[in-house]
């Protein structure tokens, strides 16, 4: 079985997985981190969504043999205390109904910022327009993430 | 399902059995787990929690403790049933903990489904927390000797209002576990308009768990020693696995075991099909593709959309069987000014929760089974397990877990029965996980159905008459209707109309339907309201204006039969009128905009959707705002509530605009969101307006009722834009293009 040693959430993580598993199976079967979501398995839905060095990634498409150095960010690792502006404004806005999809739509808006402080209307949904919401919450979502962007820089 | 009706009088007796020990009865001193030490520790009051009822505790601390007894599937019950309590309890909502119920007896039916946990447990739950705020009263009067009507009880501190003397719930806790039990007649409920919780923004009590990824849903549950399995069943519904390449599937890498389940024959509980059971859960999906296996697909193999069209065409040309027949609606289609022939049909849906299929089970050391699972019915899964599973029901354990979307997919269980078997099977625990194929394959799909409709108006343009043929699929079954796919005889417009003909017929299916987010009514509406519409249209008449004149004098109408409660037309007049209103109805809008409205009764609220649309000449179509008007009377909380109908909007455009489940050689087309949309956040309105009549009629929920007008009021607003009819669905089907 290969052996691989992952960046996860600032820790050294070590596994022995198959080299085709994709990276979200190893973050919610043999790291305990369920945050990210299984949801078609085909990067079409966007409740995978982890940070790789920063960027934004479907991890059911990314196999754990291409993840190398890379570091990669969950929503556990978001914040060490969900205190990320973006977990704040979802609170403040009530955002999530079921909830299943919130930590994929989070970790989206928060590859936004970092890039776009300030995103328009059609930024929000041009780079959320990957991730779905079987429940509807999208009018609140794109209410939160505007509230995050206009939150004091330092808190991003 | 199991009858969702509450007797209040079987909880109470349920309860005083549990409390049997005690000198008043009908009190716990503690949660129910700790019951049977409870007795012991009677004497030593001072350390025990005041446990007035199953749903409220109070420790010595002051920690108050409200149990959410039904299943969380983003209706969002796990806030606002506990605040309904703590309104009456006079607790800080701020400060409270909030547990998700076990399954148990004490707290009353616990599922969710048909918009029934608000209005069977409001007024339980007001009692509850009444019932616990009148002992802690007592209590400190008792303690200060003075009357209790000198004291007052809030947020989690009971004062003494004229010396201005305060102890906490926390300092009462003990005292108040030793009085008796109020008579529940002479409790003094918080009247309307006094309310300091309700009615309020309140956001999830779970936010915090699900922005920072905690593990809440049943897919993220585990099991002491647990392996994975998967379970794949014929792509054609009812078929057997003769064989399946099983050794050299127990051969992969991680693989444990493999093996056929001859299953039942149940539908909607455990089919036949091969399980796999491996380390991991990609070891599953990798031993998933690999696995061949030779089905005895049966007859139904040869089943298809088309086909089903064509059967359906064919049934309508013959009269069915007579549902209902008010005046004569011949004569009335024959003396009519006009009359419109329409024939309308929706397809099958697939709920297409964003959590799959899943459930973990643990066979136990008594024989019996422990499930956790994302289960909105509970109870019928324990039943289910222990019917199939062959062992008695007392030792089935349900655990169930917040759920990552319902919309009535998880009423069923039969991902729960298929954890259970291959569990028990493979003798270990087991984690169960579907892929998004299979769940997409093996849904319990929303009922397609098929409309054959007359109308006629009079030179005044009133509704005269009014005929439909109903083609309804069965299960394999030319007499009974499938599950949901149903519709009452009294359906709006029967009873609005004075010649009001109803025939059906049932065409033999192979497909298991089930209920979905306001069931039945999530199709029906889009036919009556969009063929009201084309009757206006015909009249002459202004669509409002019809519709209201349809509806008639303020009054209820009364209900005949279980399915057709009394329907109050004033009410339903009053959010016709408000979305209308709002929606700025009947100004000038340029070619290719349009708006389209409708309305609809379901769960006892009473809903109208007025939808604005952009066409392009190319047929491009936008939805760029939606307003609603919604009498459910009281609202719980105010931000669960504008969620539940803004999603019911949008999962209603993603419906009418986007989905259609079809069959091909007996199997399902569909397999992901590439061939099964979801509305994306690219594509919502820019606003969707909820505005509430909150009238004192009792309350009802909201996860439906908001539902069924969106789709006719789009393709209403589409004709408007256009002038294309749509008769059927998705709207995507369909080429809108203008010149």
């Amino acid at each position: 079985m290969p052996h691989y040693t992952l960046k996860v959430n600032g820790q050294v993580r070590a596994v022995d997985v198959p080299e085709d598993t994709p990276l979200l199976w190893v973050l919610r079967d043999n790291l305990q981190l369920v945050g990210t979501k299984y949801g078609c398995g085909q990067g079409l839905c966007g409740a995978c969504t982890v940070h790789l060095d920063g960027t934004a990634i479907r991890s059911c498409q990314l196999p754990v043999n291409a993840v190398g150095n890379m570091a990669v960010t969950t929503i556990e690792g978001l914040s060490a205390t969900a205190a990320h502006p973006l977990q704040h404004a979802w609170c403040e806005h009530d955002v999530p109904q079921c909830g299943y999809c919130q930590a994929g739509q989070i970790m989206t808006a928060a590859a936004l910022l970092k890039t776009n402080p300030h995103p328009s209307d059609e930024d929000i949904d041009g780079t959320m327009a990957g991730n779905l919401c079987r429940c509807g919450t999208y009018l609140r979502i794109r209410a939160a993430i505007k509230d995050a962007a206009a939150a004091p820089q330092g808190a991003k | 399902m199991n009858t969702p009706t509450l007797n209040r009088r079987d909880f109470l007796r349920v309860s005083a059995l549990a409390g049997g020990g005690f000198a008043l009865g009908l009190y716990l001193r503690s949660g129910p787990a700790a019951f049977a030490e409870s007795a012991a520790s009677a004497g030593s009051g001072a350390a025990a929690p005041f446990a007035p009822n199953a749903f409220i505790k109070i420790a010595p601390d002051g920690l108050v403790t409200l149990i959410a007894k039904n299943p969380e599937v983003g209706q969002g019950v796990k806030t606002s049933l506990p605040m309904i309590l703590a309104e009456e309890l006079g607790a800080d909502f701020a400060k409270v903990r909030i547990e998700t119920g076990e399954l148990d007896p004490r707290l009353g039916p616990q599922f969710a489904g048909g918009s029934l946990s608000t209005p069977m447990n409001y007024q339980t739950l007001r009692k509850a927390g009444a019932t616990a705020r009148t002992m802690l009263v007592r209590a400190a009067a008792d303690t200060w000797g003075v009357p209790a009507a000198e004291c007052a009880a809030a947020a989690s501190v009971v004062t003494h209002v004229p010396s201005g003397r305060r102890l906490t719930y926390g300092e009462l806790a003990a005292k108040a576990a030793l009085l008796p039990v109020p008579d529940e007649n002479l409790l003094v409920l918080t009247r309307p308009g006094d309310s300091k919780l309700l009615g309020r923004r309140v956001a999830g009590v779970d936010n915090p768990a699900i922005v920072s990824g905690q593990p809440l849903f049943g897919l993220d549950q585990t099991m002491p020693g647990m392996a994975h399995a998967i379970y794949i069943k014929c792509p054609v519904f009812g078929g057997k696995a003769k064989s399946a390449n099983l050794e050299a599937i127990k051969k992969m890498p991680g693989v444990q075991d493999a093996f056929i389940l001859n299953g039942t024959d149940d539908y909607h509980g455990l089919m036949p099909g091969v399980a796999i059971v491996a380390d991991s859960t990609w070891a599953t999906f990798k031993a998933r593709a690999a696995l061949k296996v030779d089905w005895d697909e049966g007859a139904a193999a040869a089943h298809s959309t088309a086909a089903y069209n064509a059967a359906a065409a064919a049934l309508a040309a013959s009269p069915g069987q007579v549902r209902r027949n008010d005046g004569d609606t011949a004569a009335a289609l024959a003396a009519a000014a006009k009359v419109v022939e329409a024939n309308y049909s929706y397809p099958y849906l697939h709920h297409s929760t964003l959590e799959p299929m899943n459930a973990c089970a643990a066979p136990t050391a008594d024989g019996g089974m422990a499930i956790v699972a994302p289960t909105q019915t509970p109870g019928d899964a324990q039943e289910l397990v222990a019917k199939v599973l062959n062992v008695p029901k007392e030792k089935v354990s349900v655990r169930f877990t917040r759920i990552g979307g319902g919309f009535g997919r998880r009423l069923s269980n039969d991902y729960v029965i298929e954890a259970a078997a291959v569990a028990q099977r493979a003798g270990k625990p087991i984690k169960l996980t579907s892929t998004r194929e299979d769940d997409m394959a093996h849904g319990h799909y929303r009922a397609t159905g098929w409309h054959f409709l007359k109308g006629g108006v009079d030179a005044a343009g009133n509704l005269t008459a009014w005929q439909n043929h109903f083609v309804v699929p069965g299960l394999n079954s030319t007499e009974k209707p499938g599950r949901s796919a149903d519709m009452g005889d009294a359906e709006f417009p029967g009873r609005f109309v004075p010649n009001f003909r109803l025939e059906q017929s049932v065409l033999s299916t192979n497909v298991p339907t089930s209920w979905m987010r306001a069931p039945g009514s999530n199709a029906l509406a889009f036919v009556f309201q969009s063929f009201l519409d084309e009757l206006a249209h015909a009249a002459g008449r202004d669509p409002l204006a019809f519709k209201l004149a349809v509806l008639g004098d303020d009054r209820k109408i009364p209900g005949t039969g279980q399915w057709d409660p009394p329907y109050n037309t004033g009410r339903m007049k009053g959010v016709l009128k408000l979305a209308a209103e709002k929606a700025g109805w009947g100004k000038p809008l340029p070619r290719g905009s349009g708006m389209g409205i409708a309305f609809h009764f379901s769960h006892q609220g009473y809903v109208a959707e007025v939808v604005e649309v952009r066409v392009a000449r190319d047929g491009t179509l936008t939805v760029p705002r939606v307003v609603a008007a919604v009498d459910v009377g009281p609202i719980i909380n105010l931000s669960g509530a504008e969620q539940q109908v803004q999603g019911s909007v949008i999962d209603g455009l993603s419906c009418a605009w986007l989905q259609e489940i079809t069959l091909g050689q007996g199997r399902v087309a569909q397999s992901n969101f590439n061939d099964y949309p979801l509305i994306r956040m690219n594509a919502v309105p820019v606003a969707i307006e909820v505005h509430f009549i909150e009238s004192d009629n009792p309350p009802t929920g909201l996860g439906e009722p908001a539902l069924p007008p969106l789709p006719p009021a789009l393709c209403n607003a589409i004709f408007a834009a256009t002038g294309h009819r749509l008769r059927e669905l998705p709207v995507t089907k369909a080429n809108l293009s203008w010149s």
